[in-house]
């Protein structure tokens, strides 16, 4: 199977029923995207395909073959920040930080179809991400204070 | 939690640190394993906290276990501040379970900071005064003449610097000086600043490494099929479905419990949905439904006896002579703590000894636990402690420790054992579940005379006998009862405080409401009788207590009308040795549904450490109050869990955050606790507000069910 992630093609040979959250923390050793709930409702695990924030713990390996994948270790360019992890760095935006991962995604995902999203906008597209530690009005602001 | 208390002597330090540094050197390279690195220098430890490299580069270590509440930012801050150097060139790392240069590693009762704040700031003086004297001692002069400057010591007079890495080599060899003193207050550079975590750019890049993302050469992964109810054993079970789950290697039962092993995490949780097991109810198989009834009609009865604290007779207040008497029954169901990063934990058991590796808050006692469990002695055990997805108290106990542990034993590899979320929201350790009445009398003056407690739950005391207003009442009785059940619970971030509160400050506001007095003013009424006229002990300080309680009011314009549809409710307890109080504000939409606002919040915890991680953890300590108060509840059918995932146990999300003003009172009184103390008042503030609102009172959890809210 060959996959598209952070720019890099692997070729893979896992079952196609794998998730896709396990292909990239077990095999692909990319760790950076977690596992909350194994059922698509608390946001840990979410990654980009096709720009699209989407919950790899409930994505087969296979359906993501031709798509590009972006998880939280492919937003950095050479060593630059993307400006929303720029801003969850800046805000401080995480305790625990074991959701920031999924929240960076989701953010980023937004962000690329609305460059300026209101509060009730970004509420919507967060709403899925689950911040057990609660830091959510570091986060919003965050996400309403990165750059475009 | 641990709420108990260590009072650090100077003696304690020394000790440590003599054993750590003791003027021995005990610097080693880290590179003399492998190549010599161009520009490395090598790295001298001048105590347990602090390593100074001959290149200058300067690591402090952080003890404690870091769960989110930020002490691998703020213990090395202490450090950072006596010693003397730049915040920003400083690296810090974790250490690992060492109870021989450390006390204490222990995330838990709040107490990190508390327990650290004068060994720690010694720690980093002490480090400071032998760079001093190894200075002093190279430029031939005294060492009162120097004096150091963010990481060199400086001699004014002949104006010579030396950097610290210059310096360490010698100040290694040097005896441990027992009387380095620590700055005053008034000059801190570091401490009180606001410093962002010290691992945010590993964490914002995917880079940190959890518990969870563990994987070691030749290790597998497990998953554990553990009872599905409270109080079943297992009887039987049939492994020949979970066999064909491609990737599932091994099957082995573990005491009453099924592991699965495997190469994968999915895998091998879908060969744990696949054994087919049969399992034996025991002897009580209770429901929700069953706990509230038996509760209810234990708190209806009188006491049995030996109550927690009896201050006069709250008996004969009732009867007297143009007394009030007020009575209310409130309940609080069990709760998860749903750390979002599930229960985990890497165990390799060797013929030789055990190596332990993941998130836990307890790793001196886990240690001690599974030594017992492999029939080791304890040094054959080593822990280390990753940063934790979350902590809440769940990661207290060491459970799923002790299941890895068994699990390599069995299977003689090293493990990595990974709980699904169902397996972590249905396992236990609940917030226990409780039910409390209330009694309180008002004279005729309308002075509070009598207050009355008595609760039952499924935990060893759901009571605290000095909490508001005990000492501040003549007549006084706290009874507790424990019910035995099957179902485990454990602390719940703010043990005990996260439902006394809720119900105390709900009943304190009933009774306000019911004499015609003002919330606020009534409060500050009875702080005052606590200190013009304490009865028995008195925990708190009342004018600490009263400070924060005015100050929330004048933050949130408390008694001004803000609109006809804006409504407040007050709380505030003490807890962890802070003081918290917060007004919650409500807004009436058009439908009649509240919608929670704002949060106004005033917090007495001594001396701020880290501006920002103080402020993240009341901040997030709030709206964990708010949510747990509003939304979810774990309830069980025949001691089965009905809620096992997020979609349907309900947790706060981005769209119900009401917007918080906190405010931290200025003084220069040692830090208190901050971990847990924001969340306590956040449930009986809204609640108050709900009742302003509407007049309805708010006495079960969630609150949601009242169908009050929108
Ligand atoms: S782990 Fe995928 S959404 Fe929770
Ligand atoms: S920071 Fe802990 S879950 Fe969000």
């Amino acid at each position: 199977m060959k996959l598209h992630i952070n720019g890099h093609v692997y070729d893979i040979d896992v079952p196609e029923t794998t998730s896709l959250l396990d292909t990239l923390r077990i095999y692909l050793k990319l760790t950076g995207s977690k596992y909350g709930c194994g059922e698509g409702v608390c946001g840990a695990c979410r990654v980009l395909v096709d720009g699209h924030a989407t919950p790899s713990c409930i994505t087969p390996v296979a359906s993501v073959q031709h798509k590009e994948v972006v998880t939280i270790e492919g937003l950095a360019k050479d060593g630059r920040l993307h400006p929303i992890q720029q801003a969850f760095l800046d805000e401080d935006a995480f305790q625990c930080a074991y959701c920031t991962s999924g929240m960076v995604i989701s953010a980023v995902a937004l962000k690329n179809r609305n460059p300026r999203p209101s509060r009730q906008e970004i509420i919507d597209a967060m709403q899925v991400n689950i911040c057990r530690c609660c830091a959510y009005p570091r986060i919003m602001k965050a996400i309403s204070n990165a750059q475009s | 939690m641990n709420t108990q208390q260590h009072t650090v002597s100077r003696r304690d330090f020394i000790r440590i640190s003599a054993f750590a540094g003791g003027g021995l050197v005990l610097g080693f390279n880290l590179f003399s394993s492998c190549s010599p690195q161009q520009g490395e220098g090598v790295i001298y430890d001048l105590n347990a906290f602090v390593k100074i490299d001959t290149n200058g580069a300067i690591t402090l270590m952080n003890p404690n276990p870091e769960i989110g509440q930020g002490v691998k930012t703020a213990l090395p801050m202490l450090v950072a501040e006596e010693l003397d150097v730049d915040w920003k060139a400083v690296k810090v790392e974790q250490a690992g379970l060492d109870t021989e240069k450390y006390r204490r590693q222990i995330a838990g009762g709040s107490g990190s900071i508390r327990d650290s704040w004068e060994s720690f700031r010694k720690a980093g003086a002490t480090a400071r005064q032998m760079l001093i004297n190894a200075a002093a001692a190279t430029w031939g002069v005294a060492p009162e003449s120097c004096t150091t400057e963010k990481g060199q010591v400086v001699h004014a007079d002949s104006g010579k610097k030396l950097g610290y890495g210059k310096l360490v080599e010698q100040a290694a060899t040097m005896e441990v000086p027992a009387d380095a003193a620590v700055k005053s207050i008034t000059s801190f550079a570091i401490i009180g600043q606001w410093i962002p975590n010290v691992d945010n750019r590993a964490i914002v890049t995917g880079q940190y490494k959890y518990g969870i993302d563990t994987k070691r050469e030749g290790m597998k992964y497990a998953a554990l099929v553990r009872p599905p109810a409270f109080g079943q054993t297992l009887k039987s079970y049939d492994d020949t479905e979970a066999m064909q789950q491609q990737g599932v290697e091994k099957v082995l039962r573990i005491d009453n419990k099924i592991a699965v092993l495997g190469r994968s995490t999915w895998e091998v949780m879908q060969g744990a949905k696949k054994i087919k097991a049969e399992w034996e109810d025991g002897p009580t198989m209770e429901s929700t439904a069953d706990y509230l009834r038996n509760f209810r009609e234990t708190v209806a009865k009188r006491p049995a006896g030996n109550p927690q604290r009896k201050d006069g007779d709250v008996q004969r207040a009732y009867q007297s002579g143009g007394t009030k008497v007020f009575e209310a029954v409130y309940e609080a169901p069990f709760l998860a703590h749903n750390t979002m990063e599930p229960m985990n934990f890497f165990a390799d058991v060797r013929a030789d000894g055990v190596e332990l590796y993941g998130p836990i808050q307890t790793p001196e006692r886990t240690r001690t636990t599974v030594a017992k469990l492999v029939d080791m002695p304890e040094e054959k055990v080593t822990v280390m402690m990753t940063r934790m997805g979350g902590g809440f108290g769940r990661r207290l106990m060491s459970d799923f420790v002790e299941e890895a542990t068994l699990v390599s034993k069995a299977a003689g590899v090293p493990v990595n054992l990974i709980w699904s979320r169902e397996d972590d929201m249905g396992g236990g350790y609940y917030r226990p579940m409780c039910t409390y009445r209330y009694k309180a009398a008002v004279d005729a003056d309308g002075r509070l005379t009598a207050w009355q407690h008595q609760s039952v739950g499924t935990t060893g005391s759901p009571a605290r006998a000095g909490s508001f207003p005990a000492g501040a009442v003549p007549n006084l009785q706290v009874d507790a009862q424990e019910y035995k059940t099957p179902v485990t619970t454990a602390p719940w971030r703010g043990p005990i405080h996260n439902f006394i509160a809720f119900s105390e400050q709900s009943f304190f506001d009933e009774v306000a409401h019911a004499v015609g007095k003002d919330p606020v003013a009534f409060r500050l009424e009875v702080l005052d009788q606590a200190k013009q006229q304490p009865t028995g002990e008195l925990e708190y300080d009342p004018d600490r207590f009263a400070g924060v309680i005015k100050k929330a009011a004048e933050m949130a314009g408390w008694g001004a009308s803000k609109g006809p549809n804006i409504f407040q409710g007050i709380a505030a307890q003490y807890s962890f040795n802070s003081y918290v109080a917060q007004v919650a504000e409500v807004e009436k939409r058009d439908d009649g549904k509240l919608k929670i606002k704002k949060i106004y919040c005033a917090v007495d915890c001594g001396i701020v450490v880290n501006k920002s991680g103080a402020e993240n953890v009341v901040e997030g300590g709030i709206i964990d109050g708010i949510g747990h108060a509003m939304y979810p509840e774990l309830t069980l059918t025949r001691g089965k869990p009905d809620q096992v995932n997020f979609n349907t146990y309900r947790m706060i999300r981005m769209a119900e955050v009401p917007e918080i003003d906190i405010q931290f009172i200025e003084n220069d009184i040692a830090p208190t606790g901050l971990g847990e103390p924001g969340l306590p008042p956040a449930g009986p503030a809204v609640a108050n507000a709900a009742f302003a609102a509407t007049g309805v009172r708010l006495r079960t959890q969630p609150f949601i069910k009242s169908g009050l809210f929108a």
